[in-house]
């Protein structure tokens, strides 16, 4: 198939950006996006012009690297995939394709389609921890008994990426999906209820320090989270934040 | 200089608690006044930062990814091995030892290999305090399944996202010891040099990969936990970025590299589609417990399947060919992964793959989905269940075990893995090989280490499932800090280093030059293009199986490459930026020298011995007719290459390797 692509160029973090076009020939439906991206790029450096910079690493859909807006969704129009995953088999022939990068202002633009998204770690250095030392002299790992429901539960919440789609989605720009994921693995656990009260509240207060917005139920995150994160979370955390503060 | 790997003496068993009671220790006032810089943030990496940073030492961590949670550990599906017992199977850390052993068909060190089954308890313990949310069963106790190439179930696992979860972990520890100040995390950087100061490994040039700045950092010991190398092929199962590198640099400057040649082809990769395809992704090897692995009998069946006449489904058992379970009934499906990874191959180059390009096979679940369904069944009390009950409560049943696995295979692929077999192929997937370590997991480089899957130590030459989260997190965690302490015990006096010095000067001058001659290189090829031809010359010549000619081929042709490389390579942008072509380009040049090494070492050991299978040496007749044959009397011994220019002209130093508590025998799964 044949396609425009409308893409976000921006030299670095202090110059201004803007949406330039570009055409694609041949791509195959069985491509990934970000194949389809090789292609793009592939004809800019043979043709002595600078390659569209963008975030990409495993391409299977886990190390949460690849962050595109795609016609207006995070990771594109498909549901359940990152970027990476996303086949060329959601397209057709003609079709007219926006890309920016995940828009936020706790994650700034790097260059072109590359993200700052280190807010994030500073969240989790909050208090996206258990405060174990790593020394193995622990208690045997079956000593105390987890209902399945609740590691299962927990592993749910888990198994978020932190790509930050749940951010550029949000109208507010919110982080509470991203925060609500850890706190709830961590509040679900027995292993994690010692400083839970702490936690909550260090993360909460590190997420307002970097600017991330509040939420108010919309529920897109929920909707464009590419591992199916539920808005439950957002619900456990504000409990979680209830409970600590009235501690 | 002569190889010594400071194993330990005395018996097996106790080499490692009486190591720990006799190394020097360094007391926590004198910690704090001794830096460690390591190299990767994966489960190796990320793991030993944190612990490193625990005891009281000051370390700064480097990723080339923007955050340390996304090293590709994180990639990692089916589970980590443990030696507990929990199923009352028989297991233990012999026998978890024994298995590993043989599994990497003799070629690993034993004395390392039981320290790693030893200490594997312990990670199950460590990552269930950090809050890792492995699978329970009901009674809410931990859950286990099988891997290939052992008869118990001692393998842990997290869905089928076992090195996402293990590395969150590492991560959260990480994060705990950045917030104390401890860690000093350097992401977005990529370490180029190794500096070294009176023979010892004192520090490290690295590129912030945003502004470009080229930036010195010091240390009193350096840390590689960079992975592994298997983008030598381009296509494989690795992270796009995934490199050798920081591995390499650190041979040019006297780290001698271990059996380059032993690479895992795994069996179960989605099948390449066509010549644009960037990586392959893994399905994984959890799905052999209840996957069953076939291709039709009959020639004329796999061309109606071809030509789209007939669909797998319409095949009855009688026309199917279980050529796993047909070959090797004792373990069937789940054979080791360079057994099943031959075995596929075999078929397919007999004209039995299943797909356009004549190379997948069938992966079908269609009988676990029966079993769990009548199963199911019996549990709820539903008599005589009618088929479509039994379908879906079997179906739910194999969901809640592979879901996510299956999700990814719809994605790519846009078939339904639950209505019609999966399609496999094998492909690159990991290196057994690596940078040399002793005991301590030093390289011939004083102070400088390598640990996780960036060394050669534990697996031989092939690895078993389940055993490289097990290895990253036994030498992140466990190993090295005990390790890395007896060796800064002697450091306690040294200061701070300087990094003004004239070591520092050169090295740092080194890698500047050579990014200046990159970008200022007008050539017409992208670098893409040139690795894309090397992973074709690797694949065809140094792939599942290999021979005398190809081999002499590939060295002459990896050369003629690099050389063609040097002259025509074209990198867009400038230095000081981020330039994801520039960092291409330095990762290429090296796995251009690499693949050369490679080469040769696969044509040096003219036996086959796990992943690595010559063409020259099979068994001619008997019961194990046309399996691997290996040579123990030539051959039972650790290629170490040090570094002479030209890798061509690397010298070999061989590391023989003793057995004294497990037999040497014929590696038989049948």
């Amino acid at each position: 198939m044949n396609l425009t692509l409308k893409i976000w160029r921006q030299k670095d973090a202090s110059s201004k950006g803007q949406m330039v076009d570009y055409k694609v020939t041949e791509i195959s439906e069985h491509m990934s996006f970000l194949e389809m991206m090789d292609v793009l790029n592939e004809q800019l450096i043979n043709n002595g012009e600078e390659p569209v910079a963008f975030d990409h690493d495993c391409r299977e859909g886990i190390c949460g690297m690849c962050s595109m807006y795609i016609n207006g969704e995070a990771h594109g129009p498909d549901r359940g995939v990152t970027t990476c995953q996303l086949h060329m088999r959601m397209f057709k022939d003609g079709d007219t394709i926006t890309i920016e990068p995940f828009r936020a202002a706790a994650f700034p633009v790097i260059k072109d389609l590359v993200v700052d998204r280190s807010s994030f770690d500073r969240i989790q250095h909050a208090g996206g921890y258990i405060s174990v030392n790593t020394s193995g002299n622990t208690q045997d790992a079956n000593a105390t008994p987890i209902s399945k429901h609740a590691a299962d539960e927990a592993m749910d919440a888990a198994t978020c990426i932190g790509c930050g789609a749940c951010v550029a989605t949000c109208k507010n720009s919110s982080a509470m999906l991203f925060v609500g994921a850890k706190v709830s693995q961590y509040a679900l656990l027995p292993q994690g209820q010692v400083e839970a009260a702490d936690r909550v509240k260090n993360m909460v207060a590190q997420m307002d320090l970097e600017g991330f917005g509040n939420c108010t139920n919309t529920g897109a995150c929920e909707v464009e989270c590419p591992k199916g994160i539920s808005l439950d979370n957002i619900a456990r955390m504000n409990r979680e934040l209830m409970k600590a503060q009235l501690e | 200089m002569a190889l010594d790997s400071k194993v330990p003496k005395g018996p097996i068993k106790d080499k490692w608690t009486d190591y720990k009671n006799h190394i020097d220790l360094v007391n926590p006032a004198n910690k704090r006044n001794i830096d460690v810089i390591v190299v990767g943030t994966g489960l190796a990496g990320g793991s030993a930062s944190a612990t490193l940073a625990e005891l009281g030492y000051n370390v700064k961590a480097f990723a080339y990814q923007d955050s340390p949670r996304r090293a590709h550990s994180i990639a990692a599906q089916g589970g980590i091995n443990a030696a507990k017992n929990y199923q009352g199977d028989g297991d233990s850390t012999y026998r978890l030892f024994y298995d590993t052993v043989k599994g990497g068909d003799y070629r690993s060190r034993e004395a390392n290999v039981y320290r790693l089954a030893e200490v594997s308890a312990n990670i199950i313990d460590q990552c269930v305090a950090q809050g890792v949310p492995f699978a329970r069963d009901y009674g809410g106790l931990l859950d286990n399944r099988s891997f290939g190439g052992v008869l118990v179930s001692r393998t842990f696992y997290a869905k089928g996202q076992t090195g996402q979860q293990l590395l969150l972990g590492a991560y959260s520890a990480m994060n705990r010891q950045i917030a104390r100040g401890k860690i000093e995390m350097f992401n977005r950087h990529e370490m180029l040099d190794v500096v070294i100061v009176d023979g010892k490994a004192r520090g490290i040039i690295a590129r912030n990969l945003v502004t470009g700045e080229i930036e010195r950092h010091s240390a009193h010991a350096v840390v590689i936990a960079s992975g592994g190398y298997g983008n030598v092929y381009f296509l494989s199962t690795n992270a796009m970025g995934s490199n050798v590198t920081a591995g390499w640099k650190i041979h040019k400057k006297g780290a001698y590299f271990a059996n380059p040649c032993y690479t895992q082809i795994h069996p179960t990769c989605i099948p390449r589609s066509g010549d644009y395809q960037s990586k392959l992704t893994l399905m994984s090897e959890s799905l052999r417990n209840d996957g069953r692995i076939w291709v039709p009998k009959n020639i004329e069946d796999v061309k109606a399947i071809r030509e789209g006449r007939k669909k797998p489904t319409d095949l009855s058992e009688d026309e199917r060919d279980y050529y796993l379970e047909r070959r090797y009934p004792a373990f069937g499906n789940l054979v080791p992964r360079d057994v099943a990874s031959r075995a596929a191959k075999e078929r397919c180059d007999a004209g039995f793959g299943v797909n356009a390009t004549g190379e997948a096979v069938y992966l079908d679940f269609a009988s676990a989905i029966q079993r769990y369904g009548k199963e199911q069944a019996k549990i709820q009390g539903i008599d005589n269940p009618s088929e479509s009950k039994v379908y879906e409560l079997g179906q739910a049943i194999v969901e809640a075990k592979y879901g996510n696995l299956f999700q990814m295979y719809e994605k790519i692929v846009d078939q339904d893995p639950y209505k019609t077999p999966m399609m496999i192929y094998p492909a690159v997937h990991y290196t057994m090989g690596g940078v040399w370590v002793d005991y301590n997991l030093m390289t011939t480089i004083p102070g400088c280490y390598c640990i996780g899957e960036a060394n050669f130590s534990d697996h031989g030459a092939n690895r078993l499932g389940a055993s490289a989260l097990m290895q990253g997190l036994a030498d992140g965690y466990f190993v090295l800090p005990y390790t890395i302490g007896n060796y800064l015990s002697n450091e306690i006096r040294t200061g701070k280093i300087p990094t003004d010095t004239k070591e520092f000067d050169e090295a740092e001058k080194q890698v500047k030059d050579r990014i200046d001659f990159f970008v200022n290189n007008n050539g017409k090829h992208s670098v893409d293009y040139y690795h894309k031809k090397l992973g074709n010359i690797m694949w065809e010549k140094c792939g599942m199986s290999r021979n005398e000619k190809g081999l002499k081929e590939a060295m002459v042709e990896i050369k003629a490459l690099r050389e063609d490389f040097y002259k025509n390579v074209s990198v867009p942008g400038n230095a000081n930026e981020l330039n994801n072509e520039l960092e291409k380009a330095g990762r290429v040049a090296d796995f251009l020298e690499l693949g050369e090494l490679f080469a040769k070492d696969a044509l040096t050991r003219s036996e086959s011995c796990g992943g690595h299978f010559r063409e020259e040496s099979v068994e001619e007749d008997g019961p194990q007719k046309g399996e691997a044959k290996r040579n123990d009397k030539d051959f039972a011994f650790v290629s170490a290459w040090e570094y002479k220019g030209e890798p061509a002209d690397a010298v070999l130093h061989k590391e023989e390797l003793e057995f004294n508590d497990i037999e040497l025998k014929q590696r038989s799964y049948k």
